[in-house]
């Protein structure tokens, strides 16, 4: 029977929750690395037992963590992130020149057919790979480089490159995301990057459609369809059907595009889900009310999914990396809140229940499908 | 031999229980001091100092013999009751967040 792992990174240590496939009875294991600031932990698609880590602290700095056996034991792998060549400068919070400086790994994305390969999104935004299991880590430098980067600036939380898609169908062609440069895409396996930002309008950037400059929170893609995009901006929910060439805004009947995490239904690539926030001040949702909206027709229509979901008093955020969804049918979908809580849903979104309520807050979910 | 005491977090990063012991040749600075631990224990590589820049890390302070060593030249010999291991090299985080 199948199983799924949950895998959960929190301000305070990561965990790991276990349930066969019928997803209702759930095992916690943690906190690892306890009183560590957890980005993100991702499994390996090429050997679910194969783990990595991001451990930071604002005392000790980043540790990279490695398990070969799903999370029981792990150890500290390689940590040296050294931009490659000169720095440069990019703008900082009042406009000036600012050097790029590395903070810590927000997001590590492994590749889908080699456990040892791996990618790591940095703040200040860069990429890496390791294709010595974690040992070891160069810089693509070609994105941070790129000659718009002396024009990005930091979101509020840093600038983060925190989302990392590798496109199943085309080898090479690689997307992701930073707050607040907007979205890039390479065709040549990181070599050269390009801004796909076409479409977005941001009212915080003197130029509103600017080609870089524009907060992105996250993107999706179904694996089925890898050159349809969706996208939760700082403000805006967007699709693209040319992989980023141009964008769409499909926010449709949305009680506000204000949002984190977006994430798309294991099998159906046109159901969305995405869970708006009041606004860019209030990091909470509207109305005291937590709703995880889903859309089956690709954006523009939006159902408010409430069952299980507290609809009163209730003032947490769900941030960009904090959900995902596992491989079966009907597809479950998992996300985490600045207030401890994990939710899962075995209904595709129809009903949820909280795995676990009481962890440090939540700063991502990943989920394992495992035989 | 060289007696340094980590924070708690660094200890159990390294698997260490109490005071840990290092051997450096030549002049006991704490840059050689910081070179040996990181040499015995990969782990504790830029959890410490900057790997590129070796600059400390800034909620990190070295005391040894009631004193703060943090602001001297890593390379300045450290107090002589520490070389010769009568006392210990205090690596302290900051008292700050939660």
């Amino acid at each position: 029977m199948s199983r799924v792992r949950v895998l959960v990174g929190t301000r305070k240590g990561a965990f790991v929750l276990t349930a066969d496939g019928k997803r209702e009875r759930w095992d916690v294991s943690g906190p690892h690395f306890g009183g560590w600031e957890i980005y993100h932990l991702k499994g390996s698609p090429a050997d679910p037992n194969r783990l990595y880590a991001s451990q930071s602290s604002g005392w000790f700095g980043q540790v990279i963590q490695r398990s070969s056996d799903g999370g029981k034991t792990w150890e500290a792998v390689g940590n040296k992130f050294a931009y490659d060549g000169p720095t440069g400068t990019h703008q900082w919070y009042d406009g000036t020149p600012h050097p790029w400086e590395f903070a810590r790994v927000w997001h590590l994305e492994p590749a889908p057919s080699d456990p040892d390969t791996i990618y790591a999104g940095v703040e200040d935004a860069a990429l890496f790979r390791s294709t010595d299991g974690g040992q070891t880590w160069q810089e693509l430098s070609g994105l941070r480089t790129h000659p718009s980067g002396p024009l990005w600036q930091p979101g509020a939380g840093g600038m983060c490159l925190h989302t990392i898609l590798l496109d199943p169908r085309h080898p090479g062609r690689i997307f992701v995301a930073i707050s607040a440069a907007g979205a890039f895409r390479s065709d040549d396996a990181g070599a050269t990057w390009r801004p796909i930002n076409k479409g977005l309008v941001s009212e915080q950037i003197p130029n509103h459609t600017a080609e870089v400059g524009h907060c992105v929170h996250r993107i999706a893609q179904h694996r089925s369809r890898p050159d349809t995009l969706f996208m939760q901006k700082h403000w805006d929910v967007m699709r693209s059907d040319d992989a980023g060439e141009s964008w769409r805004e499909v926010s449709g009947n949305l009680p506000t595009d204000f949002g984190f995490p977006i994430d798309v239904h294991a099998h159906e690539p046109d159901t969305v889900y995405v869970v708006p926030i009041k606004s860019d001040s209030e990091h909470y949702p509207p109305d005291g009310k937590l709703r995880v909206y889903r859309s089956r027709t690709g954006g523009q229509e939006w159902e408010a999914l409430t069952k299980g979901l507290p609809q009163a008093n209730c003032y947490v955020n769900v941030l960009r990396d904090a959900m995902a969804v596992d491989a079966l049918d009907p597809c479950g979908v998992y996300f985490g809140t600045t207030g401890g809580q994990v939710y899962a849903s075995a209904s595709a979104g129809d009903t949820w229940a909280p795995i676990v309520e009481h962890l440090p807050a939540v700063v991502s979910v990943e989920v394992q499908t495992l035989s | 031999m060289i007696r340094v005491v980590l924070p708690a977090h660094l200890r159990t990063l390294a698997g260490l229980n109490g005071e840990v012991k290092v051997e450096v040749a030549g002049p006991v600075t704490l840059a050689a001091v910081v070179e040996a631990l990181e040499a015995g224990y990969p782990m504790l590589r830029g959890t410490i100092r900057d790997q590129v820049s070796h600059r400390r890390r800034a909620f990190l302070r070295f005391f040894a013999c009631e004193e703060d060593l943090s602001h001297q030249s890593p390379d300045t010999p450290l107090p002589e009751a520490v070389a010769t291991g009568a006392e210990p090299l205090l690596v302290v985080g900051a008292m700050a967040g939660g």
